[in-house]
């Protein structure tokens, strides 16, 4: 484990908005083809870090190595960064502008020089294995929330990247949508992706996630594998934030 | 799909869907406008104004001398459409510029805007026709269309870029968001995701302004060339009669209906096309 480079090294970050930290010093280490699940409270600050990792926000201490660079140093070309991380929203943010074909071969044909039709050719491979290939000439708005968020993965597969991170991407769609989304996702683990999801869907980080850490109040407080974080948490906010995730009715 | 081309369908027509609802429109609008026009025929000085102003003789008269010196008006606007949608483009992404570097830019940029919207057209139209060429600069132009037409594009890229502005601040930040997650530059962003969308939103407001514009191409009048009112002022000067001032506004409006139309077409079919759900 310690001879191999980590995918993702989170050391010391802090992140503040004006006055108010959402960010207190998180260490974390993600392995390659590891698949790490997030939970906490909104507000603890999963989809802030996710996205100072993805360099959408800049962190004010520490640093973030991504498969060995330390992608948080000053001079660092950001886009060539991002192009190896790959980031799902919660509210999809396709373009609305273009086809579901033009939202997925953009990054490629702009950022990594791909003619139009090596474009093209590459994205319908991934459609046809994400089972979107009849969808290649639609527009998002016609698309379910589910389908929408299937396109959005794949756009951000597009680029290859070797880290995937997931912020709350079943949040925004119907119950009955979330299955096809999580399916997709546990593909992509079982393919060996390194990914870090942030989710309130406690089942599904159950059955995924090599390991589950707790963000509570911008604090990493607590990690483990999924048995031991589920069913004998250490910390007493870890079982105060279960214990409200059972009455909700979400476990 | 049904429900989408029927929404488009009254959207771009403006009217009622079933045939009950087409009479009674049909009746109101005869009821209304033969109302208001026997209002107009019968008042005491109707003879006098229909003479002055609606005389069929100066109609056919100066139909065609005015619409042929309206082609002027045309050429005006059309290059200074052109010219405008592209230096108020400029002008709204200089000022969408980020960062400390940027701010004696988009200081200049807010500078330009606020100056030219205020100044009245006609005084810029005058300060340029008569104040450049009393410069007696040799490398530049002293005639007067090409400095009225300077004048109005001065003016008219200080709306247009406003216009542009909003469009691109009405763009959720999370779309350049997912641009620039994708590795794109900021640039990239700006002219893939952010622009489209924006220019999208902005086609009716953006038709309001050229609109605006078309008619004043009229007050390049005051420099002299003979464009459409400036021959209906001579027409009107030499006749008595103010019916060229009427077929002159003929032409203006002739030349506004198609455009809206043509607007609320592109909407429509834009509209149709990525079948807008919940949000816009």
């Amino acid at each position: 484990m310690s001879t191999v480079t980590p995918a993702l090294v989170c050391r010391d970050v802090h992140k503040s908005f004006g006055k108010l930290e959402v960010l207190k010093g998180i260490d974390l280490s993600v392995d390659e083809h590891e698949v790490i699940c997030l939970i906490g409270a909104s507000g603890s600050g999963k989809s802030t870090l996710l996205r100072c990792i993805n360099l959408l926000e800049r962190i004010n201490r520490g640093s973030i190595e991504v498969g060995g660079q330390e992608i948080t140093a000053p001079g660092v070309d950001v886009n060539q960064v991002r192009r190896g991380i790959g980031i799902v929203f919660q509210a999809f943010n396709l373009f609305p502008h273009m086809s579901v074909m033009g939202n997925v071969t953009l990054a490629p044909r702009k950022v990594m020089g791909l003619s139009r039709s090596q474009a093209e050719a590459e994205a319908v491979e991934l459609l046809d294995r994400f089972g979107l290939a009849d969808k290649r000439d639609e527009y998002p708005d016609r698309l379910s929330g589910g389908q929408q968020q299937r396109v959005a993965i794949v756009r951000a597969l597009a680029t290859h990247p070797q880290l995937m991170l997931l912020d709350e991407v079943t949040s925004a769609l119907d119950p009955e949508l979330v299955a096809e989304v999580l399916n997709v996702i546990r593909e992509l683990a079982e393919g060996g992706m390194t990914m870090l999801i942030a989710t309130h869907e406690m089942g599904f980080a159950r059955d995924i996630a090599r390991r589950v850490c707790f963000l509570d109040e911008g604090v990493l407080l607590e990690q483990g594998p999924p048995e031991q974080i589920f069913s004998s948490p250490r910390e007493e906010r870890t079982q105060q934030f279960l214990q409200r995730i059972i009455e909700a009715g979400r476990m | 799909m049904l429900r989408g081309s029927d929404r488009a369908r009254r959207g771009s027509l403006l009217l009622p869907a079933s045939a009950g609802s087409v009479w009674v429109a049909l009746a109101s609008t005869v009821v209304v406008f033969a109302g208001l026009a026997l209002i107009v025929v019968n008042s005491s000085g109707w003879p006098k104004v229909k003479e002055a102003f609606f005389n069929p003789a100066e109609f056919r008269a100066y139909f065609g001398t005015i619409g042929h010196a309206f082609v002027l008006n045309i050429k005006i606007f059309l290059v200074a459409e052109v010219v405008i949608l592209i230096l108020a483009l400029f002008l709204a992404v200089l000022r969408q510029l980020p960062g400390p570097v940027f701010f004696p830019i988009r200081l200049l940029a807010i500078g330009y805007t606020d100056l030219f919207r205020g100044i009245p057209t006609i005084l810029l139209v005058l300060l340029f026709g008569f104040g450049i060429p009393a410069l007696h600069l040799s490398y530049v132009t002293i005639n007067p269309v090409y400095l009225g037409a300077a004048a109005l594009i001065v003016i008219y890229t200080a709306y247009v870029s406003e216009v542009y502005r909003a469009g691109i601040e009405s763009v959720h930040p999370s779309q350049e968001a997912a641009a620039r997650s994708l590795g794109l530059t900021r640039g990239q962003a700006m002219r893939a995701v952010i622009l489209p969308q924006a220019v999208r939103r902005v086609i009716p407001p953006l038709l309001n302004d050229f609109i605006g514009l078309q008619k004043d191409t009229a007050l390049i009048s005051v420099l002299g060339p003979v464009e459409a009112l400036q021959r209906a002022n001579i027409g009107s000067a030499s006749e008595f009669n103010y019916t060229p001032y009427v077929v002159a506004a003929f032409f203006f409006v002739l030349i506004t209906v198609p455009q809206a139309r043509l607007t609320d077409w592109l909407i429509a079919r834009d509209r149709k096309r990525q079948m807008a759900g919940g949000q816009v």
